[in-house]
Formats: structure tokens, C-alpha cells, sequence
């Protein structure tokens, strides 16, 4: 049985290179296929689509369930009220910028940057203590504590908690894939019950934290006092899980791709050793070759609307494949290569437009901090497996193992 | 000191200069950008992440030092 | 390279004279070099600085947040230019293809750009404008000498015209705790570029921060002391306002009265000229030497009809500086017309105010997102049953989908919904403009008809 594009592109037998199969996308830059979502894989219409007030992010503004037979996601809102990922303005506007308030400019402009002594210390210490250089799994040991430590400070939730939410967290994550194999009600009911417990575990900590406020962002939005007033206390849960699983499942990603890619790339690792300031230019060109979020699945249109001369119906979801624009030749010349002396790489990875990655500035840094310090001190660094394997997550696509060997850390 | 300019036409706040470069750029308001146009060189490598990491490609920083005695005044 | 070498002639040892050392100028000095000119190339400057970037002279300099001497621009490029700063041109001999500087000098070109750009309007009395404490802001000495006023802490700041840059001086004044006066003519601010609907929310915001704003009125006198120093000055509804700092934010002028006589199609309102930059001479002939930029430059523009529009946008300035040394150097058929749509920023009062397109052209104005009230809209101008224009308050992010509208010349009102539509979005109401036959202060766009020639009207404020 041959599938279809989009059911190969989802199939997990093609998760480790995607990418010829985003270049057969493109040839039709709204594709649908059966009834299914209106699928934009072409660079300039996904970004147009991104400042287009037509499109909704909210799901409830589609017709009919029927409309996205390849699986909607309507069913997690029964647990927490959704995310302002997933809501429109104003409602959207207001609860990001309370987020923002403890979070960054105009408010508080040198958190993240504060961080930096912090990141280094923490990266450090994840690098030194490699059990086994001979033979380790970079997922493991650095690419995924290391951002989950950070979201942790950062958000005021225990670390020795880990265990705990990492498992809601995996949960939650899946269902953001559009998996047509998977049973939807069921795969709902999971992602809800994960939803609700990872509620209940937040709305414990935020009542703590509201009796003995730190310097954390919990604390700081359980006791909010801007202009926009408080939270509700289930808006607070719902951002506070949007926060925990956006900063647990995306920047492990990109660490991991850029290691990948590096070591699939030894000039440019070589160069890295010397030039640590390449990292910089190097995650820009890293978010557009191997962006941890690949697609976009939940817009919506909220009018008729016409691109490339395709009319989408009103109520229609539209799927976003960034990853695809991202190596659109009409906006990359030679985008299948990997250049990070590439100019004007204005990449689609983080999204534009309000919903842009709203943590992307730690995203950034914590991938140079990381990404340089590995080219730095990891000795001859090899590739175990390659392609290594995969999660199982479409969306959110990333090696599950990442195992390197090499001959020993430097100091 | 380097120079630089925001071409704020490009500019859509996303701020990511504010956050990485905070000596340098500053937020007025939710959207509005305000920034210092000669920068310490002290800052030149967050001045240089800012503009990476600009969505908009919007930091415009001197690509060549311009001795001053290059300009000079009128007779 | 096709032709009969001229231009390969030019491009290897021609003379390109660029005559004004602002920001359109260093673009086009960058872009040439960038195209391969290796021939000689001076740019002419009247201020004594190398090129600088100005609005944060009325920002973030005000603001504290800069130093008005240290806004020179990047350098993009080395152009290895001969500099003449601090002296003007005076004159244009097109026949001998010279230019005359003020020092007596004169400066042979093969090919010559003018970005002379725009100086501020003075206020119409002499005397009283000359008394101390009576400041307009343009250059970078104004910004020091406001900032120095400011710094000696006035007890009351006049700002007289509450167009863009007047709107934004009061706002830094406030900010800085100062107490503030603005005397607008109009019944709001920001009318002349964006009408009455949105300028009444301009004027709400002025008022909410302090701003002792008065509208419909227009100043009459200034009165000095016997020292000299301004003192106060007379509204026309027999008010007077005590003032020991006055800004005058009239508008601006072009600087194109050095080429009077020259031949050249150059009047108060612009260098006319065709979508390629270059100039018109006044028989409405285009020139091939001669190329106009920025906030000089009158350039037809294929989205708005064809009419001839002069831009005051930083936008336009780089846009146009590089189409016009682009077009120096190219053949007839490689050359490339100015298309972009004009784009405009201001920040006020802790708001980012973006606009697109040409919206004083627009009549009607629906705010099809968000909603005045909480100064976080986008409105839509509408003109003969089209997009014309877009105006954003802190919503900069949705604004290239409407640039996409009126590029497209999409119908007016919308018929689409979107995101966040309220009650202000059910139906387009007048965009309130005021009359098109009373001058605004800068209004930022102007148009100015179909024809290249240009009536030496000259505009004088009724004060």
C-alpha cells in the first residue's frame, strides 16, 4: 500500500530526513489532500499566512470535527483552559504579556540575560560530568537537562520533581502530533489526564508559591499586580504548563539537531573549536536547516481565503510546515546545505508574527552555550549511529538517542 | 565604539535585542524600541548576538571602522 | 555589459557627485561602491558631521537614552569617498555639469544624485524666532541645544504643532517630568498624516500623560523678556502660555532653492522626478545624469495612480538611494523602478504607531482589529472602494498583511473577518481628514498631482 504524502511525512519510518518529502510538498504549495488540512509548505505564503489576521489559532473556530480527520486536538481543552498558544487576540495579547511581565523587556529586561553565568555553570557541569566518553548519549546527559534545568530555575519547579512531570510533559507533547494511525479519543483522554495531573501538581507548587513568593517566574505571576491585574488560577495553570513543556521539548531538539548536524559537518565543528562566537550565526542557520518544530497543525481560517490561487474555505485548518519553508529555493539559495556563514537568514524556526516563540531568546542562548561548549571540549567527537534514532513526535522531530564516542573531555 | 542603526521600519517588536542586549536596547512601552546608537565595545559581541537574532534582520552595525580624519570638513 | 561602453567607461573611471551627506546619500555612496563604481565619488554635506541618523534626535536623545553627537550611521561599506562637509552646494550648472559649493569651489560630475532632504520650518516671525529658548529640531546641534534646555529644567516647554515629531518631543518631555504645553492647530494631533479618528486617540493620549494639550488654536506671538529669552506666547483664542522653551514643529521645507535657475524641475514641493529617480528638468523632460532621493525626491508612484509623492520616511530615503545608484550604473533595460509601498514609524507615549501605504489618501478608515479604546488597533483606510493605507498602534506585527492588501489594491471596507473584531470594526465611518486645501504640518506623504512641473507655491503658515 503506497500512503500518502502526508501520512509518509508523519509515518515514523521517515522521521530521520523528512526533507525530500517536503520538497515533494512544495511542488504544491497548498496541498490537500482527501478532505484533510490545507497543508502551506512554500516560504513567502507561510510567512504571509503568519500576519494574517484571517488565520486563527484558536481550534474551536473550526467547522465541524469532521473537518480534520488526520486528528484535531479539540479534547485537551476539557482539563485546563487553553494556553495563549492556542487562543487569539486579545485574550492572547493579555495573557502574553502578563507572562512577559517577570519574563522580559519593557518589564523585566535582564533576566535572561542575567542567566548567562548560570547557563555556563549548569552547562559545565552537565559536560564534566559525562559518565562514559567513550561511548554517551548526548540526549541523556546534556541536551535534555540541560534546557529542563534551566525552565526549572527559571519557573521555580523542583528539580527532583522531574520524574514526575517529565512524563506528563512526553504525554502532552505527542498530542500535539498529528497522528492518523493512533485512535484520537483515546490519545485525547491520555493527553487529558496528563493535562489534569500536571494541573494539579502546578496548582500545588503556585499555592506555595503564593504563600512564600521567591524570585521565580511562578511566583512572580501568582502574585502579579500589572496594569492587566492577576491571573485567574487557571490561567496561571495553563501557562505555567505551556511554559514547562514548551521549554522541556523544543530546545532539546535543537541542541541535538545541532550536534547532529555538526558532527555530520566536521569543518564546520572544527571551526566552532576555534571561532566560539560562530554559534551565534551557526543556531540562526541551525533554526532554519533542523527547526524543533516542524509544523504549525493548529490554524485556522476565519474567512474564504486565496493563496496561489487555492481558495480555502472558511473554518478550514490550515497546517504551517516551517521546516519545509525554511529550504524553499525561492527564498534559500542551496537550502539543503548547511551554511552558517549564510546571510540574511531570516528562518521561519521560532514562527513570526504574535505567536512567535515566546521563550526564544533562552532558546538561543542556551544552544550557543551548549553547542559551543561541546565543539569546545568534547575530543574527537564521532557519530555512533547515523541516522540515530528517533522520537516518535512529528512535530516536535528530534533524535531520541544521540550516542557519541569520543577520546575524552577537555577541561 | 560601534555604530549601529535599527531601520524600525522592519522593526516589529519582538524584542529579542532587549533580552540579549540590554545595555544596548530597550523596550519602550510593549513595542516601541529605543536604543543607544554608538555602542561600548565592551558590548560588541551581545550587540552581535542582537542582530543574529533579530526575526526581522532589522540591526544595522558598522561593517568597517571609519577613522575620523577619513571625514573631513570643508576648507 | 551591453551598450557602447559608456557605461563601462563610467563605472571604471567616471565622477559621481552625491550632494547631501544624510542617510539617502551614504545608502547610494555604499550601494555604488557595492555595484563595482570605481571611478571618483564625493559626497557634499552642508552640516560639518559625517552622516547620522535622526530620529533618535527626537527619542531616544531627549530620552537620555542617546547622545546627540554620537548618532552617526553604521557604515555598511567602506566607500572611499571624498568628503565635503560643511559646505553647501549653491548652485547647478547642468550645461557644464558642475556643481557650485558655498566656499566658491566647484565640483565636476558625469553623473550627480540629490539628497539635500528637507530642513525644519522656522517660525514665521524673524525677531521672535530668534529669541532664546525658540528651537526647532531637525539637526543634531537642535537636539543638543533642546537637550541642553531641557537639562537646565524650563518651567514650561511650548511645543507649537502636534505632528509626528511634535507629538514625540512632548512625549519625552513628560516622560522627563517636565510641564508641557502643545499647541495644534488642528482639532487633534497626527491629523494631517492619519485624520481625525485615530488623531482624537492621539490627543486622549497626550492628555492622559500629562500633556497640556490645546487644539484649534494657533499661536500668535512669542513675547521675549528684555533679555532676550522668551517669555511666553499668545494663542489665538486670546489665551497666552507662559514658556521659557519653545519648539517649533511646523513641518519641514525642502532644500531645493540652490538649484533655482538651474533648469532643473525642482520647486518648494520636490525634485520631481520618474519611478527610476531620475530628475525632470522643467520642460518636463527626464534627465539622464541627474537622480533625486529621499525627502527631496518627487517620484510617481504606480500604486497610488501615478501621482507624484514625496515621502519624509527613513524607509523611502534607503529604498530610493539605492534605486537611484542602481540606476546610474545600468543599462535603459536594467534599470529598476521605486515601487515600495511608503511605511512610517513613530513612538509616543509608550506607543508604537506604524503606518503603511498612503493613508491621508484614504476617506474612510475602518478599525478592523482590536479597538481604539484600548490603543491597540490596526485601521484601514479606504479610498474609491480600495486599500490605501494602514494604520497600526502597537500592532506592527499584523501590518504586512496589509501592506499585501493595498500592494494587491484589495476592495474597501473588507469583507473578511479576522482576529480580535469589535464593535469600532462593524462598519467604515469618514477618516475625518481635514481639508486638503489647509496645509497640515507634516503630514510625512505628500502628493502633489500628475505633473512633473511644480508651481512655486509656497506655503506660510497662518500664524
Amino acid at each position: 500500500m503506497t500512503l500518502s504524502l502526508l501520512h509518509q511525512i508523519l509515518d515514523y519510518s521517515n522521521r530521520s530526513n523528512p526533507y525530500p518529502l517536503y520538497e515533494e510538498l512544495r511542488k504544491t504549495p497548498v496541498y490537500r489532500e482527501d478532505g484533510g488540512p490545507y497543508v502551506v509548505s512554500t516560504y513567502y505564503e507561510i510567512r504571509s499566512l503568519f500576519h494574517d489576521p484571517r488565520i486563527s489559532s484558536d481550534t474551536r473556530n473550526r467547522t465541524g470535527s469532521a473537518a480534520d480527520p488526520l486528528g484535531g486536538d479539540s479534547h485537551e481543552e476539557a482539563a485546563l483552559p487553553p494556553s495563549f498558544l492556542k487562543l487569539d487576540p486579545p485574550e492572547h495579547d493579555r495573557l502574553r504579556r502578563m507572562t512577559n511581565r517577570p519574563f522580559g523587556p519593557p518589564h523585566s529586561p535582564h533576566r535572561v540575560d542575567g542567566m548567562r553565568p548560570e547557563l555556563r555553570e549548569i552547562i559545565t557541569g552537565l559536560i564534566d560530568g559525562i559518565s562514559d566518553p567513550s561511548r554517551f548519549d548526548l540526549v541523556e546527559e546534556v541536551s535534555y537537562p540541560f534546557p529542563v534545568t534551566v525552565i526549572c530555575r527559571l519557573l521555580g519547579v523542583p528539580r527532583e520533581d522531574e520524574a514526575r512531570f517529565h512524563v506528563w510533559a512526553d504525554t502532552l507533547a505527542a498530542s500535539l502530533d498529528p497522528d492518523p494511525d493512533a485512535d484520537s479519543a483515546d490519545r485525547g483522554k491520555v493527553a487529558n489526564e496528563a493535562r489534569m495531573q500536571l494541573g494539579m501538581y502546578l496548582a500545588g507548587l503556585i499555592e506555595e508559591r503564593r504563600k512564600n513568593p521567591g524570585d521565580d517566574m511562578l511566583s512572580q505571576l501568582a502574585t502579579a499586580k500589572g496594569e492587566d491585574g492577576p491571573m485567574t488560577t487557571m490561567e496561571l495553570l495553563s501557562t505555567a504548563a505551556l511554559l514547562l513543556i514548551a521549554g522541556h521539548e523544543t530546545t532539546v531538539n535543537l541542541i541535538t539537531n545541532g550536534m547532529l548536524t555538526l558532527l555530520r559537518h566536521p569543518d564546520v565543528l572544527k571551526r566552532l573549536r576555534r571561532e566560539p562566537g560562530l554559534a551565534v550565526p551557526l543556531v540562526e542557520e541551525l533554526l532554519r536547516y533542523e527547526p524543533p518544530v516542524q509544523l504549525v497543525p493548529q490554524r485556522t481560517t476565519l474567512a474564504e481565503i486565496e493563496i496561489r490561487g487555492v481558495t480555502i474555505p472558511k473554518g478550514s485548518p490550515v497546517w504551517l510546515v516551517l521546516a519545509a519553508g525554511n529550504r524553499d529555493p525561492q527564498r534559500f539559495k542551496d537550502p539543503d546545505r548547511f551554511d552558517p556563514d549564510r546571510p540574511d537568514v531570516q528562518h521561519l524556526g521560532l514562527g513570526s508574527g504574535i505567536h512567535s516563540c515566546f521563550g526564544a531568546p533562552l532558546a538561543r542562548l542556551e544552544t550557543q552555550f551548549a553547542l559551543s561548549e561541546l565543539a569546545r571540549r568534547l575530543e574527537k567527537p564521532r557519530l555512533i549511529e547515523d541516522p540515530p534514532p528517533y522520537r516518535q513526535n512529528a512535530v516536535l522531530r528530534g533524535p531520541r538517542q544521540l550516542h557519541i564516542a569520543c577520546d575524552g573531555i577537555r577541561p | 565604539m560601534v555604530r549601529i542603526a535599527v531601520d524600525l521600519n522592519r522593526c516589529q517588536g519582538y524584542a529579542q535585542c532587549a533580552f540579549l542586549a540590554p545595555e544596548t536596547f530597550a523596550m519602550h512601552g510593549e513595542e516601541a524600541l529605543l536604543y543607544n546608537p554608538e555602542v561600548d565595545e565592551a558590548h560588541r559581541e551581545k550587540l552581535l548576538q542582537a542582530a543574529a537574532a533579530c526575526p526581522v534582520q532589522a540591526i544595522l552595525v558598522d561593517a568597517v571602522d571609519v577613522p575620523a580624519k577619513a571625514v573631513s570638513g570643508g576648507r | 555589459m551591453g551598450g557602447d561602453g559608456t557605461l563601462d567607461r563610467l563605472k571604471r573611471k567616471g565622477r559621481i557627485v552625491v550632494v547631501g551627506a544624510s542617510l539617502a546619500g551614504l545608502r547610494a555612496a555604499e550601494t555604488l561602491r557595492d555595484k563595482g563604481f570605481a571611478g571618483s565619488l564625493t559626497l557634499v554635506g552642508d552640516e560639518p558631521y559625517e552622516p547620522y541618523d535622526r530620529p533618535p534626535l527626537s527619542k531616544g536623545v531627549l530620552l537620555g537614552k542617546a547622545s546627540a553627537d554620537r548618532t552617526a550611521l553604521p557604515r555598511l561599506r567602506n566607500v572611499d569617498a571624498k568628503w565635503r562637509l560643511g559646505v553647501a552646494a549653491t548652485g547647478l550648472d547642468m550645461g557644464a555639469r558642475r556643481v557650485r559649493l558655498a566656499d566658491g569651489d566647484e565640483v565636476p560630475y558625469d553623473r550627480l544624485l540629490i539628497a539635500t532632504g528637507v530642513r525644519a520650518r522656522p517660525w514665521p516671525h524673524e525677531g521672535e524666532g530668534a529669541l532664546d529658548g525658540v528651537i526647532v529640531l531637525r539637526t543634531r546641534d537642535d537636539s543638543a541645544a533642546l537637550s541642553r534646555m531641557l537639562a537646565a529644567g524650563p518651567r514650561r516647554v511650548l511645543v507649537i504643532g502636534a505632528g509626528f515629531t511634535g507629538s514625540e518631543i512632548a512625549s519625552a518631555c513628560r516622560e522627563r517630568g517636565h510641564h508641557v504645553t502643545v499647541a495644534e492647530r488642528a482639532a487633534a494631533p497626527l491629523v494631517g498624516a492619519l485624520g481625525g479618528v485615530v488623531g482624537a486617540v492621539a490627543a486622549e493620549l497626550q492628555r492622559e500623560h500629562g500633556v497640556d494639550l490645546r487644539t484649534g488654536v494657533m499661536v500668535t506671538a512669542l513675547d521675549g523678556d528684555a533679555a532676550g529669552r522668551v517669555r511666553s506666547a499668545q494663542l489665538s483664542d486670546g489665551s497666552s502660555v507662559r514658556a521659557d522653551v519653545v519648539i517649533v514643529s511646523l513641518g519641514a521645507t525642502r532644500n531645493t532653492e540652490w538649484l533655482y535657475g538651474s533648469g532643473l524641475g525642482a520647486g518648494p514641493r520636490g525634485i520631481a522626478c520618474d519611478a527610476g529617480c531620475r530628475a525632470f528638468d522643467i520642460r518636463g523632460i527626464v534627465t539622464d545624469d541627474i537622480y533625486a532621493a529621499g525627502d527631496v525626491a518627487r517620484c510617481p508612484h504606480p500604486l497610488f495612480g501615478y501621482q507624484f509623492l514625496t515621502l519624509e520616511h527613513w524607509g523611502n530615503a534607503v529604498a530610493q538611494a539605492e534605486i537611484a545608484a542602481h540606476n546610474m550604473l545600468s543599462e535603459s533595460v536594467d534599470r529598476v523602478p521605486h515601487m515600495e509601498v511608503p511605511s512610517f514609524w513613530s513612538s509616543q507615549f509608550g506607543i508604537n504607531i506604524k503606518s503603511v501605504g498612503v493613508p491621508s489618501m484614504g476617506t474612510e478608515i475602518l478599525i478592523t482589529q482590536g479597538s481604539l479604546e484600548s490603543r491597540r488597533f490596526v485601521g484601514v483606510y479606504g479610498y474609491q472602494g480600495r486599500v490605501i493605507g494602514a494604520v497600526g498602534f502597537d500592532s506592527a506585527r499584523w501590518l504586512p498583511f496589509y501592506q499585501e492588501q493595498i500592494e494587491a489594491a484589495a476592495p474597501f471596507p473588507p469583507e473578511f473577518s479576522t482576529v480580535d473584531r469589535r464593535t469600532d470594526g462593524q462598519r467604515p465611518v469618514d477618516a475625518d481628514f481635514p481639508d486638503p486645501s489647509v496645509p497640515t504640518h507634516g503630514p510625512t506623504v505628500t502628493l502633489s498631482g500628475y505633473a512633473p512641473d511644480d508651481r512655486r507655491m509656497t506655503f506660510v503658515p497662518a500664524h
